[in-house]
């Protein structure tokens, strides 16, 4: 095992979430180098968790502005399903009135027929 | 600088969020307030853009409020809006670098002025702390996004891989490629104080 192949292998073993090869841990053991590279893994991971925490202002007009588009959003949403409530309404009172409309014809007809079997048994 | 969420905090946060899911447009509202500047940090670190930043937080916002009510609440709410925030930056990322026709490895301007400095921090600690900020910024945004949000963020691979649509295994190929360029970007021979 070389230094080389250690310092590849570092990257992806740092979290220590897989099993590091004991070949590798002995070289680390023995070797100030990679001892070195391991501490400079281990410090900037530490670090970058910390950033985690630093946290970087926004512009103050951020917020009005997100909570702005947020009410745009909602209104164009209730004006979409207000409109689709309206052709709702608009179709049912269509399919109502074709209802009523094929009901009508249907007693037209019927009276028709009952007119003409009585004019015929006469 | 804000502080940490505390267990009273988060308890609020449940409630407010409980609230939204019923469609509490109001109680969203306060989440905005109470989450922004978290999630303006992160949209920040994704894109090393001010202006690409903010356009990332509203659209989170809006993308969160129309997906509240498939919140499970199995996960902590910032955690989902991380996870919306790194979607939302990866794809403004990848509309920017369509539009300036930028190549793949484009340097951004590093971020390190808008660290703030903390008194109470030994100055070494908030000296790498600046440095690691700009070295993070200056990662190819690809390679950026993994090491943000998995070493800092502390998502999982898989979190990860399904919001930039790559593979747990590109996920993890490319958390290695970044860790060894950052450690190259802080501790190369003449860049760093930090150089050991």
């Amino acid at each position: 095992m070389q230094c080389e192949d250690v310092a590849r292998l570092l990257p992806e073993t740092i979290d220590g979430n897989d099993p590091v090869d004991l070949s590798v841990q002995r070289h680390i053991e023995s070797c100030l180098r990679c001892q070195a590279e391991l501490a400079r893994y281990r410090r900037m991971l530490r670090a970058l968790q910390m950033l985690r925490t630093r946290y970087l202002e926004p512009s103050p007009t951020l917020l009005a502005q997100t909570l702005t588009a947020l009410e745009e959003a909602g209104e164009q949403q209730a004006v979409r399903s207000l409109l689709s409530g309206r052709r709702l309404a608009y179709a049912g009172a269509i399919a109502g009135g074709a209802v009523a409309a094929a009901a009508t014809t249907t007693m037209v007809l019927l009276a028709r027929s009952r007119r003409r079997a009585t004019a015929l048994a006469s | 600088m804000t502080t940490e969420p505390t267990p009273d905090l988060d308890e609020e946060l449940d409630r407010l969020v409980a609230a939204a899911r019923d469609g509490d447009r109001e109680a969203f509202d306060e989440l905005v307030r109470r989450t922004h500047v978290d999630t303006y940090t992160l949209a920040l670190r994704l894109t090393a853009n001010e202006e690409d930043a903010s356009d990332v937080v509203q659209e989170a916002y809006l993308r969160a409020w129309k997906g509240i009510r498939r919140f499970r609440g199995d996960a902590r709410f910032t955690t989902w809006m991380y996870r919306i925030t790194a979607n939302t930056a990866y794809t403004a990322v990848q509309k920017r670098r369509r539009r300036r026709t930028e190549p793949l490895d484009t340097v951004d301007e590093p971020i390190e002025s808008m660290i703030e400095n903390l008194p109470e921090q030994a100055a070494e600690s908030a000296a790498l702390l600046e440095e690691l900020a700009a070295a993070v910024a200056e990662l190819p945004p690809k390679l950026r996004s993994i090491v943000v949000l998995k070493d800092v963020y502390g998502l999982s691979h898989e979190a990860i891989a399904e919001e930039l649509g790559i593979s747990v295994t590109a996920a993890k190929v490319r958390l290695h490629r970044a860790r060894k360029k950052l450690r190259d970007l802080l501790f190369e021979e003449g860049r760093s104080a930090h150089a050991v």
